[in-house]
């Protein structure tokens, strides 16, 4: 498993998986929306603006998500100095950003019809604010640094702390009364049954598969981005590109 | 299916559509950026041309 941690095995295998990887995405988006904007009822109490839900919780899954598995992947680096794993790292960054800003504003979107206001300084709130501040320092702190292998060691540290706030962020709802509505995925009514309906529960589920398939596609095609930067002079690779991998 | 309708998210569309309309362009740049910085770099490693010492990540 060690040896698909050097660039020279895993830039072919991922170029082989991307295909795979984007296809199986672009079903789930498709097979979601369908079932999340055609397919399924307006919530009882929040009518059509449920809705967001289906864009707003995947998003806000896969931006503590995709910060675990970028501190995951630091800490990998830090420890046996594969250079794949400092790549995945740093590849991470900006994925993780982007969901974290979707989080962030369909979740203003979606509490100003339901709650009167598109931002409040509740704890789940300002601690997804904060995650989002973690990667752009991340990526400020990246920036800041010309060696790669240094700034890895760099920003694999800064991930680590940080990876403090994802149980904060998660428990948050259960520790502080928030505005935010605590999570209904697992959570079971006085009866026992689940508190979402499985037409909505579907299409939630699909479109957290997607994204994280989404995540999963892309790191790998940026990853393969910084092999071609860190190995531009590797003989193997002036190969690989000959034959077309 | 009325589309009128649809689109009109019972007075929620100025809420739902931006929510959508937003995430579709945000993972749509997701896509393109990485793609393109890729056939920039591949570019950069014509065979028999010398690298560009153009040298970002």
């Amino acid at each position: 498993m060690r040896e698909y941690a050097s660039p020279k095995l895993f830039y072919p295998l991922a170029g082989r998986l991307i295909p795979w990887l984007a296809a199986i995405t672009a079903i789930l988006m498709a097979w979601g929306l369908y079932l999340g904007l055609f397919d399924s009822p307006p919530d009882y109490q929040q009518g059509e603006s449920v809705r967001i839900m289906y864009v707003h919780v995947p998003s806000a899954w896969m931006s503590m998500f995709v910060y675990v598995s970028m501190a995951a992947a630091g800490g990998a680096a830090l420890v046996w100095k594969t250079k794949v794993s400092e790549m995945a790292a740093s590849a991470s960054a900006p994925i993780g950003a982007s969901f974290t800003l979707l989080a962030l504003v369909t979740g203003s979107l979606w509490g100003k019809p339901m709650w009167g206001t598109y931002w409040a300084w509740d704890a789940r709130m300002t601690s997804e604010l904060i995650l989002f501040f973690l990667y752009l320092g991340y990526m400020a702190l990246e920036a800041s640094i010309d060696d790669p292998r240094r700034a890895a060691r760099a920003t694999a540290v800064l991930a680590l702390v940080g990876v403090v706030n994802i149980p904060i962020i998660h428990f948050s709802v259960d520790w502080w009364n928030t505005l935010h509505q605590p999570a209904s995925i697992g959570a079971l009514n006085r009866l026992g049954k689940p508190t979402i309906a499985p037409s909505m529960l579907h299409p939630l589920l699909l479109m957290g598969l997607a994204y994280t398939f989404f995540y999963f596609t892309m790191l790998l095609v940026r990853i393969r981005n910084q092999i071609l930067v860190r190995e531009r002079n590797a003989t193997w690779l002036a190969e690989a590109l000959k034959e077309g991998r | 299916m009325n589309w009128v309708k649809f689109f009109h998210m019972g007075g929620y569309a100025v809420f739902v559509w931006p929510s959508y309309g937003l995430s579709a362009v945000v993972l749509a740049l997701n896509v393109i950026l990485p793609l393109r910085e890729r056939k920039r770099l591949l570019r950069g490693h014509n065979p028999g041309k010398h690298k560009s010492g153009r040298d970002s990540s």
